[in-house]
């Protein structure tokens, strides 16, 4: 037996399918979208009873893929019966979907949820005279606190074993002959759901036509003779006000409120959160905390009134750590003990030693480096998604996203790709507009991500120990703010040249505020984990098997000793002279710099690692930035770029490489997520070139504005700052032309 | 009197008197709830001008003033 849950965004859905199916849950995709399809089993009533959940919607409508699929699904997989929830606080607006379902010919169950916050706010809802008006089954629930669900499955079961017929509310509306007659043209054929039929064909909706030309030319015959009034011939219009007009006549009624008492709290903290003035300090507030509880290794700067002598590997020496930073130590621990079991068990310098070793375990164990932090960002991310503020975060921020081509809602998966790109570019999911979508998976990259960190901290220390000028934590800091900068820029590029696409309109519920659910957040979590795990394994470790093999053979696959006589260092001499005018492919050694960029496109955290198997130092990945400082490798960082005319161009160069690195193809894996997030070989080969070719081309741009300073830098700070006025005051000419086409157009 | 729902104050009450927007907009405005006959309160303005929070059939939602502009409103004097 197949249930679908269907329902509107935020009635509790994750909730109920979570507590019905419990650890049975499974997550797909639908076919041919991106739309998560989730599919459990329900077992407490001995008979094995699936339950498919449908993507959050508010309308039937044909507009938005989730949409499409749970249309599709009921018309076409005939579930055997339809549990509706509806959340029982917000009536009115989530009835308008049940009328639109009780055009099915499928037994129907209406799960009443919430039914605790009904209660504690002292209203009822009147169940028979609901059930009366729908003609289905109703039940309380509340999924939160499992009260009423096996009841519900019962009621359910129940209801599949009777044959319904479905019947719409248009029946009694300004166009009921209309209805009843277009109801006779679906008579003389076979199909099921007639009333269903009926409708979407009054409403002119397109994926009815397509199915059913002949009765489209008799209903619009029909129609010529009906007076819709203020609608002018909108039918789409005219049905959503008769399922509205119906809703407030017949149901809302059989929820009895008690008097309104002020203001609920829902209300208190959002007029807070919200706040005109305080809302975006607040934010920002927040979002340092999250920031900090996840990366700092001085937690609430509390390192003062720590003693030097506290020393702990978990906890942190002379400071305390967040916890992302103790989930990390713990977890290293193990690796540790792991690395030390693998590197006993193999023999040293045979093949396969340095493929499990090297290879294998050494791609595993980078990428568990930074799995704590992930999780730990994204716990903090999924407490704001669930109690409700992530929506006013997208409320807030709208305006500001809006003018460079992006919505509100593209905060939080940007805010993901601090930690990794690749749930940021899953996160995208939730934008509704192709080219928005396709503008926010490109800007990914910038936001600098936890691979990135360990290129930022070794450079930093290297250079800070060498240059008195340059301190380490700004340096590394500026490249997260220089990447939030580029993004920006990116963003206004990319919507008036190769991504172009109309504003979206932003018309979004803002759900009321919940305390946030154990439950539901690790459900959540260990969903991402999987789906992360799977990616990584399959994509990352792929990846740098074919890293280490390219590393430790020739072009005759014979095993090299020495990696500059491997594949990739040849390659790497042979294009080294494509990244010479970007600084760091100049020198005797420039092409080692350009092997490892070329390994952290496949991904990030071997950049290091690669950079210290050519400098002499094995296993550079999992030593300490500070402790590079010195090293053969140090030495080999500080040489990067050469000279030029007998001068060190050092630094630009070392500049110019991180921003290489930040902005270029994040790793394998993140293109294989954008890949599935855009559905299209074709833009995702232009999503591809838009990293090289930006990369390229502020590298470039970096290295000799460097050198430009580090030679003269009166001029070359003049130059700089011309730079930056120009492309401002391109981007806001650009932006007044656009807001004055958008006048003309009105 | 005729107003547009952009034009509200916070605070402001009012009943929708027809949605000039077109296609989809139209469409997800009436699936929001937001057709002629229901009443509207304007809640508040984002902190940046736009867009802005409307509270309507027991429920809150948000859209930006240009979608705000196609709503027609009836408020009385
Ligand atoms: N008090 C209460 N809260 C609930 C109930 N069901 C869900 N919630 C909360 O409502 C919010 C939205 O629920 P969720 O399942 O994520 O909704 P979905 O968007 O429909 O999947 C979450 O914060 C839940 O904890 C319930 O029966 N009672």
């Amino acid at each position: 037996m197949k249930f679908a849950l269907a329902g509107n965004p935020n009635s509790g859905k994750t909730t109920l399918f979570n507590a019905l199916t419990g650890s049975t849950a499974h997550v797909g995709n639908w076919p041919g979208v991106t739309v998560d399809k989730r599919v459990g089993m329900y077992k407490k009533l001995g008979e094995q009873i699936e339950i498919v959940d449908l993507p959050g919607i508010y309308s039937m409508s044909p507009y938005t893929p989730e949409e499409v699929v749970s249309r599709n699904f009921m018309l076409e997989d005939k579930p055997d019966g339809i549990i509706n929830i509806v959340d029982v606080t917000n009536l009115e607006r989530n009835l308008y979907l049940t009328t639109q379902l009780l055009e099915l010919d499928t037994p129907i169950i209406v799960a009443l949820n919430m039914s605790d916050l009904l209660a504690k706010s002292g209203a009822t809802v009147d169940i028979a005279k609901l059930e009366k008006a729908l003609g289905v089954p109703c039940v309380e629930i509340s999924a939160l606190k499992g009260n009423n669900l096996q009841d519900l499955m019962k009621k359910a079961v129940a209801a599949t074993k009777e044959k319904r017929i479905g019947w719409s509310v248009v029946k009694d509306s300004m166009i009921t002959d209309l209805y009843n007659e277009v109801i006779g043209l679906y008579e003389s054929t076979d199909m099921t759901d007639k009333a269903f039929h009926a409708v979407k064909m009054i409403e002119n909706d397109e994926l009815e036509i397509v199915h059913n030309l002949e009765i489209q030319e008799k209903v619009n015959l029909l129609k010529e003779d009906v007076d819709t009034g203020i609608f002018q011939g909108d039918y789409e219009g005219v049905v959503a006000d008769a399922r509205y007009k119906n809703i407030t006549a017949h149901y809302s009624s059989a929820l009895v409120k008690k008097e309104n008492t002020g203001l609920s709290t829902s209300e208190k903290v959002d007029r807070v959160m919200t706040h005109r003035i305080w809302s975006i300090p607040i934010f920002l507030l927040i979002m340092f905390g999250v920031f900090h509880m996840t990366f700092s290794e001085n937690l609430f700067y509390l390192g003062g009134l720590i003693p030097d002598s506290f020393d702990s590997a978990i906890f942190g020496s002379g400071k305390i750590n967040s916890p992302g930073i103790i989930l990390t130590n713990i977890l290293g621990l193990g690796t540790g003990w792991i690395d030390g079991l693998i590197s006993n068990a193999l023999p040293a310098g045979t093949w396969y030693t340095g493929l499990i070793y090297n290879g294998i375990w050494g791609g595993v164990s980078a990428v568990l480096g930074f799995l704590m932090q992930i999780l730990t960002l994204y716990f903090f991310i999924a407490i704001l998604e669930d109690s409700g503020y992530m929506a006013r975060v997208a409320f807030i921020l709208d305006r500001a996203f809006r003018r460079m081509g992006l919505s509100g809602k593209a905060f939080m998966p940007l805010v993901m790709c601090f930690g990794c790109a690749i749930p940021g570019i899953m996160g995208t999911k939730t934008l509704e507009n192709d080219a928005e979508r396709r503008r926010t998976i490109m800007l990914t990259p910038f936001f600098s991500c936890g691979a990135k960190l360990p290129i930022w901290a070794a450079f930093g220390a290297v250079f800070a120990a060498q240059y008195s000028g340059i301190n380490a934590e700004f340096l590394v800091f500026g490249t997260y703010i220089f990447g939030i900068a580029i993004a920006i820029i990116a963003s206004f590029i990319l919507k008036n040249t190769i991504v172009k696409g109309d504003t979206q309109p932003f018309i979004m519920e803002l759900p009321t505020y919940h305390s946030p659910q154990a439950r539901n957040i690790t459900v959540l979590l260990w969903d991402k984990l999987k789906h992360y795990i799977k990616k990584v394994t399959t994509v990352i470790v792929g990846a740098i098997i074919v890293l280490w093999v390219l590393q430790s053979f020739n072009f005759r696959f014979e095993m090299v000793t020495d990696s500059a006589e491997s594949i990739i260092g040849t390659i790497g001499r042979g294009i080294s002279w494509l990244f010479v005018p970007l600084g760091f492919g100049m020198g005797e050694n420039g092409w080692i710099f350009v092997v490892a960029a070329i390994t952290g496109l496949i991904a990030k955290e071997m950049v290091v690692g690669t950079l210290g198997l050519f400098g002499g130092i094995e296993g550079a990945e999992g030593i300490e930035a500070g402790e590079i400082v010195g090293t053969s490798l140090g030495v080999l960082m500080l040489g990067i770029g050469g000279t030029i005319g007998g001068v060190s161009v050092a630094i630009p160069a070392m500049l110019s490489y991180m921003a290489f690195n930040l902005l270029s193809v994040p790793c394998m894996a993140a293109v294989a997520a954008a890949a599935g997030e855009l559905n299209s070989r074709k833009h995702t080969w232009i999503t591809i070139a838009f990293w090289m070719i930006t990369s390229y081309l502020c590298s470039l741009v970096i290295f000799w504005l460097g050198t430009l300073i580090a030679w003269n830098p009166i001029i070359g700070i003049s130059v700089a700052v011309a730079l930056v006025i120009i492309i401002v005051g391109a981007i806001i000419i650009r932006e007044k032309r656009n807001s004055r086409k958008a006048l003309a157009l009105l | 009197m005729e107003k547009l729902l952009k034009d509200f104050r916070p605070g402001e009450i009012g009943m929708v008197r027809n949605v000039k927007a077109d296609g989809k907009i139209r469409r997800r405005l009436f699936d929001m709830g937001v057709t002629p006959g229901a009443e509207i309160m304007l809640r508040k303005v984002a902190p940046l001008g736009d867009p802005i929070q409307i509270s309507l059939r027991g429920y809150e939602l948000t859209l930006r003033k240009t979608e705000a502009e196609t709503v027609i409103m009836e408020v009385s004097e």
